[in-house]
């Protein structure tokens, strides 16, 4: 029997309005596997990633995860979510906290650590994205690319058992991009699940298991790296490799 | 008599200074109560009527700005001879003193509750984001993460608006509140020149030049550390 999927997203929909942003997904994601989703702006691949969690609630569908059904209004969604790691693409992080306080917070206000256990487990996180050395400087103190590994920090320190990345490189100047890759590189490494929306070829490439194609609120096609950059089987996804890799 | 004479003697008179002195002294304590109890009371209220509107419960919110914009637009001496001279129609007799503190606590309220309000939604979407998806609930993330971002950018124009409505006891005058003003009229009626009312004058600068200065360093210690 195949293991249980950590993410079994089926036939979910999205409407804002008029506009009908996702058509029909569905996802499966196994334990310690790295999925990957492309696809043209607007196709629906944020949005997805946000319903995973429930930061926008889908029209219909289910989702469960980690044996959680995230939709059911029974679900306590707060202590759900603990176990859902998300990053997004402008860092969020807290610029009135310093970067262990941002780590440390939702440790001690969900998971109930004292402040001495939180302290420590942020810093355990902190020196798992190399910033150990950072832990009392302010966002405002430190780069893009520390900050966004910060924000890693403070999502990992939960202990998620999946972790969502939503565009996590695209705000971030060239030069610093590599310092958040080697992060996500080495939580991969260490058997983290992980759903990537990104634009990072380079890096779907030799770091994906899956990589999803999008388009237009559904999922055209998936496969392995080598499959969807190599020799997709689909006009638009060949249409879409085509134009990305251009540039 | 030289006409610098005369001026010291019309608006500096020591004797007439010495004289109403301690009642002007009593109208500073007056004006100290009333004023701690505007700004505590008044800045409570705001707040919480601004976390209230965070619910985002409807009709609570209509009701909420309703009241808002009332107490904002009606003058603040209006509210106290309503409050004063109305309420005891309504079997409710507040003295001068009560009218003059809940009527500009109300407008306190009010002005405050729409800063706060301000700061709050001036907080961006994804703070919210980012506290819910790591499990905090709507209240936590509000409290920890929302609010105490948005006191920072409402402690500028919070501090103005206190000082403005502060100096507002003043008004307590009319329903014959002998803060600092009512005891510096009564003395100038009395005693026939305005030295009191020159008393008054300082009274004021030494009770609200400290508060200007403290609410400037407020702001400078609260800007953000870019």
């Amino acid at each position: 029997m195949k293991p249980q999927p950590i993410v079994d997203a089926r036939a979910v929909h999205k409407h804002f309005g008029a506009l009908h942003v996702l058509k029909g997904v569905d996802l499966k994601v196994a334990e310690r596997e790295l999925v990957f989703v492309i696809g043209p702006s607007g196709s629906g691949k944020s949005t997805l990633l946000r319903c995973l969690n429930r930061l926008e609630e889908p029209s219909s569908g289910s989702i469960v995860v980690d044996g959680i059904d995230m939709l059911d209004p029974r679900t306590d969604i707060n202590h759900a979510r603990q176990r859902i790691g998300m990053v997004f693409q402008s860092f969020n992080l807290y610029p009135h906290m310093t970067a262990l306080g941002n780590v440390t917070l939702a440790l001690r206000k969900v998971a109930g650590k004292s402040r001495a256990e939180a302290d420590r487990l942020g810093r355990a996180a902190l020196e798992r994205v190399g910033l150990a050395d950072r832990a009392d400087h302010t966002p405002g103190q430190l780069s893009g690319g520390q900050q966004q590994r910060v924000a890693i920090a403070r999502s990992i320190a939960l202990e998620p058992r999946v972790m969502l990345f939503d565009e996590p490189t695209s705000a971030l100047d060239p030069e610093l991009v590599g310092s958040v890759l080697e992060v996500m590189r080495s939580l991969r490494e260490s058997g983290m699940t992980m759903v990537v929306v990104s634009h990072e070829m380079g890096f779907a490439r030799n770091a994906a298991d899956r990589v999803v194609f999008m388009d237009d609120g559904l999922i055209v096609e998936q496969g392995p790296p080598a499959a969807i950059f190599e020799t997709p089987t689909q006009d638009r996804t060949r249409a879409f490799i085509g134009q990305i890799q251009r540039h | 008599m030289t006409t610098w004479d005369r001026f010291v003697d019309t608006f500096f008179n020591g004797k007439v200074m010495l004289k109403y002195l301690p009642d002007i002294l009593w109208g500073v304590v007056v004006t100290i109560e009333l004023a701690v109890l505007i700004v505590l009371s008044g800045l409570a209220a705001g707040l919480a009527l601004a976390l209230l509107r965070s619910l985002a419960i409807r009709p609570l919110n209509w009701l909420i700005i309703f009241i808002v914009d009332l107490f904002r637009s009606l003058p603040p001496l209006v509210i106290i001879v309503l409050m004063y001279f109305g309420l005891p129609y309504a079997e409710v007799s507040p003295s001068g003193f009560v009218s003059t503190w809940l009527s500009l606590a109300f407008v306190l309220m009010a002005f405050s509750e729409e800063i706060f309000w301000a700061g709050i939604t001036s907080v961006h979407k994804g703070q919210w984001e980012a506290s819910r998806s790591t499990g905090l609930s709507f209240g936590q993330t509000l409290m920890n993460v929302v609010l105490p971002q948005a006191l920072r950018l409402t402690i500028p124009p919070l501090t103005n608006r206190t000082i403005a409505i502060t100096k507002g006891t003043a008004l307590g005058t009319v329903v014959a509140v002998s803060e600092i003003l009512g005891a510096a009229s009564s003395a100038m009626s009395n005693s026939y020149n305005p030295s009191p009312l020159m008393m008054g004058a300082a009274a004021y600068l030494v009770l609200f030049l400290p508060v200007v200065i403290l609410a400037r360093r407020l702001e400078r210690r609260f800007a953000w550390k870019k």
